[in-house]
């Protein structure tokens, strides 16, 4: 199909990006990869009235590391990174998430701000960010916001932005060299949204697990964390863990949909099989090395 | 609705066409630019038919509007072989390995190959199958088509 018809504008500054935003009211779409936005245009799901092409706003690109975390501008694309060095040493998770999403000709144009805004419960950003402990930066008319991913997403597509706020920058903290970092889906097909996905950190010292994030895709409205399992695995000894336990402990805290593509009942399955599999087999790499 | 004049270097020839702002790339690539090669398969960014070259990168076409590639150089499947007919390494690797038979995705998928494997750049298997996967192809099964992308990766293509 075709889209509907809309104006289209594509500023060189953030501010007057965000006073686009302000006049449109609402009736208005930001368009920055597009690799979501559009297929939804194509389909007429989003008809807005008027489009922000955020493309040329050369300050809402790259990569930086500021204040202990390392800040992705909002249009990145995720092929840059993928690519990028600095993210690969001070933020591997983001590397090793990016290498899940969507296809090769995709990463070429989608963004990182795209995909947090869009709040895809089953996509590989969102629960990245969450389990990482990410900090979502959001500009309007206003001023700046900075709202931790744990008060961003609020239900499938739902996000704490504001109609008027444009996510200019994703902060994802550093975590300790040598933290065993695990990103894990399955997909029917490669590229295909998730029917289950798993984001894991740890930090072993001493051997004694120290921190933990678990968070999970497609297991529910939102990208879901499980802080009772995070709690469960903190200052255990990384060997002779109740893995099983754990596990279960984990997949206790989401809430996976039924639909088409699987039961809920095989998610929960599927998801306590990876926890087990991947955090057995990290914990066993940190006692090999 | 807004209009744009756009001007798009569309296999090394400017290109200028007043487009209305919805105006895919790949549908301003057929119908303005008259760059029938490229194919529209779902129009919405699922089966990697309309994959073009944006500044050298492998894009689909169906999930860009035209406007946003105003002043950048695309290049189509028009755009690989040479004007005496020779064909592009990728195009080449494709026909010798029986890698397409009805041909509505090998646009899309020869662009992706040679996207990849520009400036001599050698992709690791995993890398073409990654790429690969950003494809549907509803005759061959694939085969063929990996052993192309296989051979163009190995440098030993015609
Ligand atoms: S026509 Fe663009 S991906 Fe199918
Ligand atoms: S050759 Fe027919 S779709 Fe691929």
């Amino acid at each position: 199909m075709k889209a509907a018809p809309f104006d289209y504008v594509v500023p060189d500054t953030i501010e007057e990006a965000v006073q686009h935003l302000a006049d449109a009211a609402g009736d208005v779409s930001i368009l920055a990869g597009g690799q979501t936005l559009m297929p939804l245009l194509a389909l007429r799901m989003a008809t807005p009235s008027l489009i922000v092409d955020i493309n040329r706003i050369a300050a809402l690109s790259g990569v930086s590391r500021a204040e202990g975390a390392v800040r992705i501008g909002a249009t990145t694309r995720q092929a840059q990174i993928l690519a990028d060095p600095t993210v690969a040493a001070h933020a591997p998770g983001l590397t090793k998430a990016t290498a899940l999403v969507g296809h090769h000709q995709t990463r070429n144009r989608g963004t990182i701000g795209g995909s947090i805004s869009l709040a895809e419960p089953a996509a590989e950003y969102p629960a990245t960010a969450l389990t990482l402990g990410a900090v979502i930066e959001a500009r309007s008319a206003r001023g700046v916001r900075r709202i931790a991913a744990d008060d961003f997403f609020l239900g499938p597509y739902t996000t704490a932005l504001e109609p008027e706020e444009l996510v200019t920058a994703v902060h994802f903290p550093e975590w300790p060299a040598g933290t065993r970092l695990i990103v894990e889906e399955v997909a029917r097909r490669p590229g295909d949204f998730a029917l289950v996905g798993f984001v894991c950190a740890l930090v072993v010292e001493g051997g004694r697990i120290s921190r933990a994030g678990v968070g999970w895709f497609g297991m529910g409205p939102t990208p879901m964390r499980s802080r009772k399992a995070e709690q469960a695995l903190t200052g255990q000894s990384a060997t002779g863990l109740d893995l099983a336990g754990i596990a279960a402990l984990a997949v206790s805290e989401t809430d996976p949909m039924e639909d088409g593509h699987a039961s809920a009942a095989y998610r929960r399955k599927v998801a306590g099989r990876i926890f087990q599999r991947t955090v057995g087999q990290a914990l066993a790499e940190q006692r090999a090395a | 609705m807004s209009q744009h004049s756009i001007e798009v270097t569309v296999n090394g020839e400017a290109v200028r066409a007043e487009v209305e702002a919805r105006r895919t790339l790949g549908d301003f690539l057929r119908i303005d630019a008259g760059r029938t090669g490229l194919h529209l398969g779902c129009e919405h960014g699922v089966c990697g038919a309309c994959t073009v070259m944006v500044d050298g990168l492998a894009v689909r076409s169906c999930l860009m509007l035209a406007v946003q590639a105003n002043g950048r150089d695309v290049v189509t499947v028009e755009g690989l072989a040479h004007a005496d007919g020779t064909l592009h390494p990728a195009q080449q690797a494709m026909k010798d390995e029986y890698g397409l038979q009805c041909g509505f995705c090998t646009p899309g998928i020869v662009m992706t190959l040679a996207a990849l494997t520009a400036d001599g750049a050698r992709p690791t298997e995993a890398a073409l199958r990654d790429a690969l996967s950003g494809h549907l192809c509803r005759c061959t099964g694939y085969q063929g088509i990996l052993r192309a992308a296989r051979r163009l990766a190995q440098g030993t293509a015609a």
